[in-house]
């Protein structure tokens, strides 16, 4: 069993219309989308912005209405996580995408990050102060910063104040949405190692949500691709981007700047070829609405959205 | 669009259906009914018993409303027993007189509200705009039925430049040219009242939005393009802050409902406001209940047309 | 004629806070050629959008000293009315965002259409929307016709920046200056339109200023590169040579910051320090020093300027021949360097 487990997971939002507002239909974000990931690893999932991978990562911890599907977490099964106990609950935590809107400015970094504390535990004023100083100190920030504002931070540190608040409970899940777009390259540099430290001291899993193939490539074990609410392609970083197999894969791989100015030619040369493979064989990767098929298995750790044979 | 607008009616007609439920509730839980102020106390109780039950004020509360709206609806609206003549009547005349002066008020405001945001928004900061920025502080503060009073004082009592109630001037032919000319005199010092301090609210969201979209990152587009400062102003300052005042005007018809109550007791102006504290007074509830009916309509009505207003203005809205 | 196309001397832009002005562009020179692509990178706040409206004289509130010569003419604080006759023709912009760079409430038509007019009185209705289509063509819109009628909300975010493209290149400017044109969009969006903006300039040769936080889209687009910190050019050079060779520590810690490694899970270099706000600037010595404590003070300058270590290749500061990483040895480092 993994230690987390989504399968066949769906999230439809309705379409209202019509004079009276009725449901006339429905937006698949999330259609069909399975995936598992084992302790301490870090998954990616890719996608452009609409292709469901930040509906995937709120749905799982409760943001979002799961319309079907299913969600095991070490076995036990967390489909519906508002429900399901306190205990299983703070195991699962999340990191959002915007460092500057995400915390509540109002608030004092002290009551930012006790507040998942103070949700679960019942602890003594002495005792939370004693316990945000040390999660400060583990995220490189003073422990006398506490009683500051969160705009008296820098970008970086603001989304450190963001993980001290979702390490605050001990998880050994953690959904990142996004964590590191929002911020200049040298900061970002320092939230990822960081990211890397934090797993490596404190065991944690993360689903790593990221439109930025560099970044995902950097961080994670696996990786799944996402395109209009389904997998395109799932498999190791090897697979994706040494041996991408679907059209899509291609395209976003080719679409990565190449760091190297003298491969320029070559670059420009290569990613035409994917897009006019592309535009060729569209039809042979997409079904009649424009979506990926299911996924089949190439190799062992591969799996890519082909039409299914005869 | 047409889609919107429907839906729009439809959802406004609980909000109505719900509002004469109130309306009614709170008229029946008031002391005394229609029959109470027309019949001599000394009457035989027996008598009066009968008379209830005949005019159907024994039955439940639910048959009493129907009966009420049926006849609402039909425009009867029951009888004043200060006036002893149809409500609806009254409140017609009255409700002519009402809708000239709101018109009159609407108009000044505007008149007064756009020069003064177009300045003050796009002179921030400066002498001009501090001073008309005061005026809407001096305005946001006081009471309107204390600045009213002050301007009848001087304006019709010490400087006698305007009557100080009425309408019209008594003994003229209506609908000859003296008559208009006597209404409009009689009509602009309570406009005049209300509008400078209602627009005050229209002059700081008008400055405030045109400081809003002044930093928008068309606006540099618009100058990137080589606009001058005047077309950046007139063509794309200006359109896009108007918008929302469009979509406000709806909700200043509301607002001047409230005014209506103060300007028109206080300048004698026979008007609705006139006739619903009046009637509050010598406790004429079918006209007090008449005209908060007619109130309520008029603020949901007002609610609608804003929304209509922003629809047809705004493409975001407009194109679904 | 020459073939310089710009020439920015000693140019000083700045902001007023409180009773202060500060300076966010501060003592900067460069030369953009026709038919060359200079891109400007630095993290934010390092001065670089502040450069580019700097040019296009779009800064409302502040003050500009130093000289912006365009085709030789100075346009630094030319009153609007005549920079309104550059602005536009001679010189278009492509800004960050495309949703918020349209007018949401002006079509697509009249708002590229507004460029053309304010350039080209002459040109008649039917001609304007005649040209406009075309253009709409030019930057890859599928349908122009029916795009010229539509309103920026109902187009996706490519579109909406390829719309931004066609009005900055409406009257075929000379100089075209983008401020991270494709920040806002998906990679595969900006690739496209970084395509595209190749495609303008094999076609009209202008020349176009570049501004990017992104080293890859450096690395793809750029004919000459110029890393600014704090306000300051710090290293100059084409971009072979940025990638290659390059020697300010600004420059090499942020290229050692980028996660494009093929060893997946490497530990990516850190800067340390965070980048000063505007009023926290040092405004004397090495403007970098702070943020590399390990390379020894007497290595900097005192007032750094700009070294000529090749023919076009500029750094700031002594600094450079000094530096290395902490987890290098520094005797590795100085062997490479002697």
């Amino acid at each position: 069993m993994s230690f987390l487990e989504v399968t066949d997971l769906k999230v439809h939002f309705p379409v209202k219309g019509g004079l009276f507002g009725r449901t006339v239909g429905h937006i698949k974000a999330v259609d069909g989308v399975s995936l598992s990931i084992e302790k301490g690893k870090t998954y990616g999932l890719v996608g452009e912005s609409g292709s469901g991978k930040t509906t995937t990562g709120r749905a799982i911890i409760g943001l979002n209405n799961i319309t079907s599907g299913k969600i095991t977490f070490e076995g036990r099964d967390i489909t519906n996580i508002r429900k399901v106990s306190k205990d299983i609950r703070k195991d699962v935590q999340m990191i959002f995408q915007d460092p500057y809107s995400s915390l509540n400015t109002k608030k004092r970094v002290i009551d930012i990050v006790a507040e998942p504390i103070r949700n679960y535990e019942k602890l003594t004023k002495a005792e939370e102060t004693k316990r945000v100083q040390e999660l400060m100190e583990q995220v490189g920030l003073s422990p006398e910063s506490i009683y500051k504002y969160p705009h008296e931070f820098s970008g970086g540190q603001r989304q450190r104040i963001g993980i001290a608040r979702a390490i605050a409970l001990k998880p050994k899940l953690i959904i990142a949405d996004e964590p590191v777009s929002a911020l200049d390259v040298s900061v970002q540099a320092q939230v990822l190692n960081f990211m890397q430290d934090i797993q490596k001291e404190l065991g944690l899993t993360y689903l790593f949500i990221s439109h930025d193939l560099g970044v995902i490539k950097h961080m994670c074990d696996r990786i799944g691709i996402m395109y209009k609410g389904r997998y395109v392609e799932e498999g190791s970083p090897a697979d994706i981007f040494n041996n991408p197999q679907h059209i899509y894969t291609k395209r976003l791989v080719a679409a990565i700047p190449d760091i190297n100015p003298r491969n320029r030619a070559e670059h420009i040369k290569f990613r035409q070829e994917v897009r006019s493979e592309y535009e060729k064989s569209y039809d042979k990767y997409f079904n009649s609405e424009g979506l990926a098929y299911m996924l089949q298995p190439v190799s062992e750790s591969h799996l890519v959205a082909l039409p299914e044979k005869g | 669009m047409w889609k919107f607008t429907v839906r729009r009616i439809f959802v406004m007609i609980p909000q109505v259906i719900l509002l004469s439920v109130i309306i009614f509730i709170l008229a029946k839980m008031m002391p005394g009914d229609a029959l109470s102020g027309l019949i001599d106390p000394n009457i035989d109780p027996a008598t009066i018993e009968a008379k209830r039950e005949a005019l159907g004020l024994n039955n439940p509360w639910y048959v009493q409303y129907w009966d009420w709206i049926k006849n609402a609806v039909q425009g009867d609206l029951g009888q004043s027993f200060q006036f002893k003549m149809p409500v609806s009547e009254i409140i017609g005349q009255r409700l002519t007189n009402t809708f000239w002066l709101a018109l009159l008020t609407l108009i000044i405001t505007y008149l007064i509200a756009i020069p003064l945001g177009i300045t003050s928004g796009r002179f921030n900061d400066t002498w001009g705009d501090r001073l008309i920025t005061g005026y809407t502080y001096v305005g946001f503060g006081m009471p309107l039925f204390i600045f009213a009073l002050v301007m009848l004082w001087i304006f019709g009592f010490k400087l006698g430049w305007f009557p100080s109630g009425g309408s019209v001037k008594p003994g003229l032919d209506p609908g000859s040219f003296e008559y208009i000319v006597s209404k409009f005199k009689h009509m602009l010092l309570p406009a005049l009242s209300a509008a400078l301090i209602a627009t005050v609210g229209t002059v700081q969201y008008l400055r405030s939005e045109i400081i809003d979209i002044k930093q928008k990152d068309f606006i540099q587009t618009a100058r990137a393009k080589g606009a001058s400062e005047s077309r950046v102003y007139n063509r794309h300052i200006l359109r896009n802050s108007l918008l929302p005042i469009a979509a406000f005007f709806g909700y200043e018809i509301t607002g001047l409902i409230g005014g209506s109550i103060f300007i028109e007791n206080i300048f004698s102006y026979p008007g609705i406001g006139q006739l619903f504290l009046g009637s509050i007074n010598i406790r004429d509830y079918t006209v007090v209940t008449s005209c908060v009916l007619l109130f309520g309509i008029a603020a949901i009505l007002g609610s609608l047309l804003s929304d209509i207003i922003l629809s047809i203005v705004d493409p975001r809205i407009r194109i679904k | 004629m020459s073939k310089e196309l710009l020439k920015i001397e000693n140019l000083k832009t700045s902001f007023r806070i409180k009773d202060d002005y500060y300076a966010a562009v501060d003592d900067v020179s460069l030369t953009v050629n026709k038919n060359e692509l200079l891109a400007i990178v630095g993290e934010s706040g390092c001065g670089k959008s502040a450069l580019a409206f700097s040019i296009m004289g779009l800064h409302s509130r502040a003050t500009i000293e130093g000289n912006i010569l365009f085709k030789g003419k100075n346009i630094a604080n030319l009153p609007p009315n005549d920079m309104n006759k550059f602005r536009g023709k001679d010189m278009g912009m492509i800004f960050q965002d495309p949703l918020t760079a349209l007018n949401p409430l002006m079509i697509i038509g009249d708002q590229i259409g507004e460029t053309l007019l304010l350039h080209n009185k002459n040109l008649s209705v039917n001609g304007r929307k005649v040209k406009v289509i075309e253009l709409l063509k030019k930057v890859g819109i599928p349908r122009p016709e029916y795009t010229y009628n539509q309103f920026p909300h109902q187009l996706s975010g490519g579109m909406r920046q390829r719309v931004v493209i066609a009005m900055a290149i409406a009257n075929n400017p000379e100089l075209l200056i983008a401020d991270e044109p494709t920040t806002a969009l998906d990679v595969t969006i900006q690739s496209q339109i970084l395509d595209l903006i190749k495609v303008l300039k094999e076609d009209s040769h202008a020349g176009i200023i570049l501004i990017t936080h992104d080293l890859g889209v450096v690395a793809e687009m750029a004919d000459r590169v110029a890393v600014m910190y704090a306000g300051q050019i710090v290293e100059i050079a084409d971009v072979y040579t940025i990638f290659e060779n390059p020697l300010h520590p600004y420059t090499r810690s942020l290229l050692n910051s980028v996660p494009n490694s093929d060893e997946t899970n490497s530990r990516l270099h850190v800067i340390q320090g965070v980048v000063p706000s505007l009023q926290n600037l040092p405004r004397e010595g090495c403007r970098f020093s702070d943020r590399i404590p390990w390379v020894d003070s007497s290595f900097h300058e005192k007032n750094p300027v700009l070294h000529e270590v090749s023919p076009g290749h500029f750094v700031r500061c002594t600094c450079y021949k000094h530096f290395y990483f902490p987890h290098e040895s520094k005797e590795e480092k100085q062997n490479v360097i002697s």
